[in-house]
C-alpha cells in the first residue's frame, strides 16, 4: 500500500487545527465576558458620584472640604439641616439650586446670555455662610469666591454594603447594593424551598419507584417543562399567581417575593430533577439489593442506603437549582415588583440583580454612573454564578474520586 | 424435611426462559453449590430464595419453591420476613456508605430493633462468627471503604449473620478477592455451616469441591446433575457434567 | 425473631412505604400537572386569538390590535442567525474535545469552561452582547448582534449535545475503521459522525427551542420595542416574540387592552417550543427504532 501524498496529511493537520480552534472557543467566550463586563463597568470607583457636570459648593469659611454620598442625599433631602451633623460650624444649612438664583437676581443682573450668571452664583455663595449650592461645573470660574467640595468617590464597599439604590437621584447617586443583593438571594432561597422538596420527590420517584413506562413519559414532560419560555413562565406569574396571592393574602399588590419564589421554584424544577436522578441513579444495583435482601422495605431502602449515597448529587442539584434562580431575569422582573428595599418577608416585592439590569439598562447612558453600576452588577452575578459552577464542579469530581 | 425444596420452578424474563423445570432439595446445615458455565441460571436459580428477581420487570416465576416447607411465592407471603430468614452475600463486596458498625446493625435499624445493647451484642457477635472481630475492633467507627476487599466481603457475611437468618445464599463470594482472603471465605463456610444451611454459586471447580457437601451442575437453564460433590467430582453419572468439571468446556 | 413485635414493626413499615410513595407519586403528579396548568391556561386564554391575520399582519392601534408578524419574522431570523453561528463551532468543538483531545488536563479544562459558560445567566450573556458587538464593534442594535449573543449562549449545549452523541459511539466501530487503515479524520467523516448524528440532530432541535423563547440576552442587543417593518438585512432591528409578550404584558400603552395580544403571542411562541420538542422526541424515536431494526 502506498503512504497518504503529502497534500492529504496537510489537509487532516488544517483540518486537525480548527477543531482546537473550535475547541478553545468556549473558554476565549468566557474570557472575553470577564474582560468586556469589567471593563465596562470597573470605572465606576475612584468616580465621583455627583450627577456628571454639576459641582458642590460651599462658603468658602465652611471648615468641610469632603462629603460622602449619603450626606449629600441626606442634606438635600433637608434630613440633616445643620452643618453641625457632618463635622463642621454650628450653622443651619441653606440649600441652592441653580434655579434659585432666579429669586435673587433679576433677568438683566444675570444679563441675556446668562454673561453675569457664575459671577452671581459666586456671589451668592460668598454672601451666605451656610450655603451649599448644587450648580453645573461651567459656571464655576476661576475667580469664583466660595469653595467647591470634594464628594467621597465611589469604593466597592459602599458599593457593596449601601442600602440606597437611586442611581439617578441628584445631586449624588446613591449606589448601595445591598437591597438588591440581598433580595436576589432572598427569592433564591424561596424558590429552593419549595422546589427542592418537590424536586426531590420527583427524581426519587422516577429513579427509584415509578416503572419504565411511567418514566417514559415523564422524561419528555420534564425536558418541556425545561424548555419553556422564561417570558412565558412570568407571563403565566403575572396573570395568575399574581393576582391569586394578592387575594388570598389580602395585599395591596401581588408582585411579591413569594410570587417570584414561586415561579423560580417551577423553573428551577427540570435542573433539580434531572440532575438529582442521575445521581441517585448512580447507586449501585448491588447496594440496594444488599439492603432489600436484609429485610429493608424499598423506602427504608431509599431514604437509609440511595440517598446518603447520592448525597453529593443531591447537593449539586440543589447548588445548579440556586444557580438558574439567582440567574433568572425575565420572570422575575414580571412578578416581583422590582422595589430595592431590603427584604424582610415573602410578601414584599423585592428587585434583584438581573431584573435591575433588565430593567434599568436601557435608560442609561452609555459610559455613565449609572450603566457603569449596572456592568458591575452583572460582573456581581457573573461571579456569584462562576462560585456556584466551581462548587459544582469540585463536589462531583470528589465524588467520581471517592467512588470506585 | 428439607430447608429448601423446588418443586417444577421456572422463570421467564420476558419471553426468555431461564429455569427450566427445576425440582431439588437442599438438607439443613449442609452446603450445596451451584456450578456451571455463565448464564446457565444458576444465580438466578440463587435468587429465587429471597425473592430478589422480583426486582427485575417482567419477572414470570411458576412452580413450587419451598422454604422450612412455605412456598415463598403464595400471595400472603411477607417478604421482608422471607429476607431475614434467607441473607444472602453478593458477587462483589457491597458494603454500605457508613461505618463498619452500622454496616452490621443495619438490619437490625431495618427491621424496627431499638434496643442499643441488644445491637451492640449482636454486631459484635456477628463479626467475631466472620472472623472479622480481631481485624476491625479498634475501627468500627470507620467508613466500611476503607476496609480491603477481603474485608469487605467478610464484613458483608457478618452483616447478613446479623439478622440471624437460617439459610446464606452466597453469589459467587468470592469471585472478586485475591485467593488469601478466598481461602479466609472458605474457612468461614466451613465453620458457618455448623449453624446455617449454605447454598452458594461458583464458577471455580476446586472451590465447589472443597466448601460443598453437594453440587448442582446447571446448563443452559436445566438442572443436569445434583447429588454428592464427592460423587459428582470422582464419578459424574454424565457425560455433560464431567466435561464440564475436567474443564473441556465452560 | 429478632424482635417481639414482628407484625406490629412490618405493619409500621408497610405503613410508611405506601405513605412516602404516596406522597412522591403525588408531588410527581403535581409537577406534571403544573406544566399541563400553564400549557393548558395559555392554550385555552390564546385560542380564540389566534388567527391567520394575527400572524401575518403587523402590531396596529398601539400594539392592541392586529398581528405580530414582524416579531415572527424576527424571531426566525435569530434563530438561523444563531444557530448559523453555533452549529458549525459547536460541533467542530464537540468532535475536538471527543475525538482529538487527548491531554486529559486540557480536555477537562475546556469541560470545565463549558460548564461555566452555560452557567452564566442570560442576562450577562446581554450585558457582553451589548459592550462587545454593539459598541465596541460597532453593529448597533441589530440582527447579528443578537444573533451572536444568542449563539454563543447556546453554544455550550451544542458541544454538550455533540460529545455525548459521539461518547456513545462504540469504540468498536472506530477501531474497526482505522483497522481498515482509515484516518482518524476519515472515520469521523464515514463512521462516527454518521452514527452519531441522530443524537446530535435532536439536541440540536432542542436548542432551537431554547433560541426562541430568549429574552434578557436580546434585550439590549437587537430587539425592537416597536418596528412594524421587516428588516433589511443583518444591520437592522427586529421585533422578536418573547420581547413583545413581555411589552404587551408589562410596558404597553394599554396593559388591558393588549392582554389578547399578549395570550396570543404566548400561544405562539408555546407552540414553536412545543412543535421543536415533539419533533426533537419524534425524531429520537424514530432513529432509536431503525437502530433496533438495523
Amino acid at each position: 500500500m502506498k503512504t497518504k501524498p503529502f497534500h492529504k496529511k496537510l489537509f487532516e493537520k488544517i483540518i486537525e487545527g480548527i477543531l482546537a480552534l473550535s475547541g478553545s472557543i468556549t473558554s476565549l467566550a468566557v474570557l472575553l465576558i470577564v474582560i468586556f463586563l469589567f471593563k465596562e463597568g470597573l470605572g465606576l470607583f475612584n468616580r465621583s458620584p455627583i450627577s456628571e457636570g454639576f459641582v458642590l459648593a460651599v462658603n468658602k469659611d465652611n471648615p468641610i472640604s469632603k462629603i460622602d454620598a449619603k450626606l449629600v442625599k441626606q442634606i438635600f433631602d433637608q434630613e440633616i439641616t445643620n452643618w453641625e451633623t457632618v463635622g463642621g460650624k454650628k450653622d443651619s444649612i441653606i440649600l441652592f439650586h441653580l434655579d434659585d438664583i432666579n429669586s435673587i437676581y433679576t433677568e438683566a443682573q444675570i444679563g441675556e446670555n446668562l454673561e453675569n450668571l457664575p459671577n452671581c452664583i459666586s456671589n451668592v455663595v460668598d454672601s451666605i455662610g451656610g450655603i451649599v449650592a448644587f450648580v453645573p461645573k461651567s459656571y464655576i470660574k476661576s475667580d469664583f469666591k466660595g469653595k467647591v467640595i470634594e464628594p467621597v468617590n465611589i469604593t466597592p464597599k459602599e458599593f457593596l454594603l449601601g442600602k440606597e439604590w437611586y442611581p439617578t437621584a441628584e445631586p449624588s447617586a446613591q449606589m448601595g447594593v445591598l437591597p438588591i443583593l440581598l433580595g436576589t438571594l432572598w427569592v433564591s432561597l424561596g424558590a429552593i424551598l419549595l422546589s427542592l422538596p418537590l424536586g426531590l420527590a420527583v427524581a426519587i420517584y422516577m429513579a427509584e419507584i415509578a416503572n419504565a413506562r411511567v418514566r417514559n413519559t415523564f422524561k419528555p414532560i420534564i425536558e418541556l417543562l425545561a424548555g419553556i419560555p422564561s417570558v412565558i413562565y412570568g407571563f403565566f406569574g403575572l396573570v395568575v399567581i399574581v393576582p391569586f396571592i394578592q387575594s388570598i393574602f389580602n395585599l395591596p399588590v401581588g408582585e411579591t417575593a413569594l410570587a417570584g419564589s414561586i415561579i423560580l421554584a417551577i423553573m428551577a424544577l427540570p435542573t433539580i430533577i434531572t440532575i438529582a436522578e442521575d445521581s441517585l441513579r448512580t447507586t449501585p444495583r448491588s447496594m440496594k439489593e444488599a439492603s432489600l435482601a436484609l429485610g429493608a422495605s424499598r423506602w427504608q431502602t431509599i431514604y437509609r442506603i440511595v440517598i446518603p449515597y447520592s448525597i453529593s448529587g443531591i447537593t449539586a442539584a440543589a447548588i445548579l437549582g440556586i444557580g438558574r434562580a439567582i440567574g433568572e431575569t425575565m420572570a422575575v422582573l414580571m412578578v416581583t415588583g422590582n422595589a430595592a428595599v431590603i427584604p424582610s418577608s415573602f410578601l414584599e416585592p423585592v428587585r434583584t440583580i438581573p431584573a435591575t439590569i433588565a430593567a434599568e439598562l436601557g435608560e442609561s447612558p452609555k459610559d455613565g454612573l449609572h450603566y457603569q453600576a449596572l456592568f458591575i452588577l452583572g460582573s456581581i452575578l457573573f461571579i456569584m454564578t462562576l462560585i456556584i459552577n466551581l462548587t459544582v464542579e469540585y463536589i462531583s469530581s470528589r465524588n467520581k474520586l471517592g467512588k470506585r | 424435611m428439607a430447608k429448601i425444596e423446588t418443586i417444577d420452578a421456572n422463570l421467564f424474563y420476558g419471553d426468555f426462559h431461564a429455569l427450566k423445570n427445576i425440582s431439588m432439595k437442599m438438607e439443613e446445615n449442609s452446603v450445596t453449590a451451584l456450578i456451571g458455565p455463565s448464564g446457565c441460571g444458576k444465580s438466578t436459580y440463587l435468587r429465587l430464595f429471597n425473592r430478589m428477581n422480583d426486582l427485575i420487570d417482567n419477572t414470570k416465576i411458576n412452580g413450587h419453591i419451598l422454604v422450612d416447607g412455605e412456598d415463598i411465592y403464595r400471595k400472603k407471603i411477607n417478604i421482608d420476613e422471607l429476607r431475614i430468614k434467607v441473607g444472602m452475600v453478593f458477587q462483589k463486596p457491597n458494603p454500605f456508605p457508613k461505618s463498619i458498625f452500622e454496616n452490621v446493625a443495619y438490619g437490625l435499624r431495618v427491621n424496627g430493633e431499638k434496643n442499643k445493647s441488644f445491637i451492640i451484642d449482636k454486631v459484635y457477635e456477628s463479626l467475631r462468627q466472620a472472623a472479622l472481630w480481631d481485624e476491625v475492633s479498634d475501627k468500627l467507627y470507620k467508613s466500611a471503604f476503607e476496609l480491603s476487599g477481603g474485608q469487605q466481603q467478610r464484613l458483608c457475611i457478618a452483616r447478613a449473620l446479623a439478622i440471624s437468618p437460617s439459610i446464606i445464599l452466597m453469589d459467587e463470594p468470592a469471585s472478586a478477592l485475591d485467593p488469601l482472603s478466598t481461602a479466609k471465605i472458605e474457612e468461614l463456610i466451613h465453620e458457618l455451616k455448623k449453624q446455617y444451611t449454605i447454598v452458594i454459586v461458583t464458577h471455580n471447580m476446586q472451590q465447589a469441591s472443597r466448601v460443598s457437601d453437594y453440587t448442582a451442575f446447571f446448563y443452559l437453564g436445566e438442572l443436569i446433575e445434583y447429588g454428592q460433590t464427592v460423587e459428582i467430582f470422582t464419578k459424574p453419572k454424565l457425560k455433560h457434567t464431567e466435561n464440564y468439571i475436567t474443564g473441556r468446556f465452560g | 425473631m429478632i424482635s417481639d413485635n414482628r407484625k406490629y414493626i412490618e405493619k409500621r413499615k408497610r405503613r410508611s412505604e405506601k405513605i412516602a410513595f404516596g406522597i412522591f407519586r403525588a408531588m410527581s403528579l403535581l409537577v406534571v400537572g403544573i406544566l399541563f396548568l400553564i400549557l393548558g391556561f395559555i392554550v385555552v386564554k390564546g385560542i380564540s386569538v389566534i388567527s391567520w391575520d394575527f400572524i401575518t399582519k403587523m402590531p396596529e392601534d398601539g400594539m392592541t390590535k392586529g398581528g405580530i408578524y414582524p416579531a415572527i419574522i424576527g424571531t426566525f431570523c435569530l434563530i438561523g442567525g444563531s444557530i448559523l453561528f453555533s452549529f458549525p463551532i459547536g460541533v467542530l468543538s464537540g468532535i475536538y474535545i471527543n475525538e482529538y483531545a487527548t491531554n486529559g488536563k486540557m480536555v477537562r479544562f475546556i469541560r470545565l469552561m463549558t460548564n461555566n459558560l452555560a452557567g452564566i445567566p442570560s442576562i450577562v450573556f446581554g450585558l457582553f452582547g451589548m459592550s462587545l458587538f454593539v459598541n465596541t464593534l460597532g453593529f448597533g442594535d441589530s440582527i447579528i448582534a443578537g444573533s451572536l449573543t444568542l449563539g454563543l449562549m447556546t453554544l455550550p449545549v451544542v458541544i454538550r449535545t455533540t460529545e455525548e452523541a459521539l461518547k456513545s459511539v462504540d469504540n468498536s466501530f472506530r477501531h474497526g475503521s482505522y483497522a481498515l487503515g482509515a484516518s482518524k479524520l476519515q472515520t469521523i467523516r464515514r463512521v462516527t459522525l454518521p452514527i452519531a448524528y441522530p443524537n446530535i440532530i435532536t439536541g440540536l432541535i432542542l436548542s432551537i427551542g431554547r433560541v426562541s423563547g430568549e429574552t434578557a440576552p436580546i434585550l439590549f442587543t437587537v430587539a425592537a420595542y416597536f418596528l412594524p417593518k421587516l428588516p433589511h438585512s443583518i444591520f437592522d432591528q427586529v421585533m422578536a416574540l418573547p420581547y413583545h409578550l413581555y411589552v404587551l404584558a408589562t410596558s404597553g400603552t394599554n396593559i388591558e387592552e393588549s392582554r389578547p395580544m399578549a395570550y396570543g403571542t404566548a400561544l405562539v411562541l408555546i407552540m414553536i417550543v412545543l412543535i421543536l420538542n415533539l419533533l426533537a422526541n419524534a425524531l429520537r424515536r424514530y432513529f432509536s427504532k431503525k437502530v433496533k431494526m438495523n
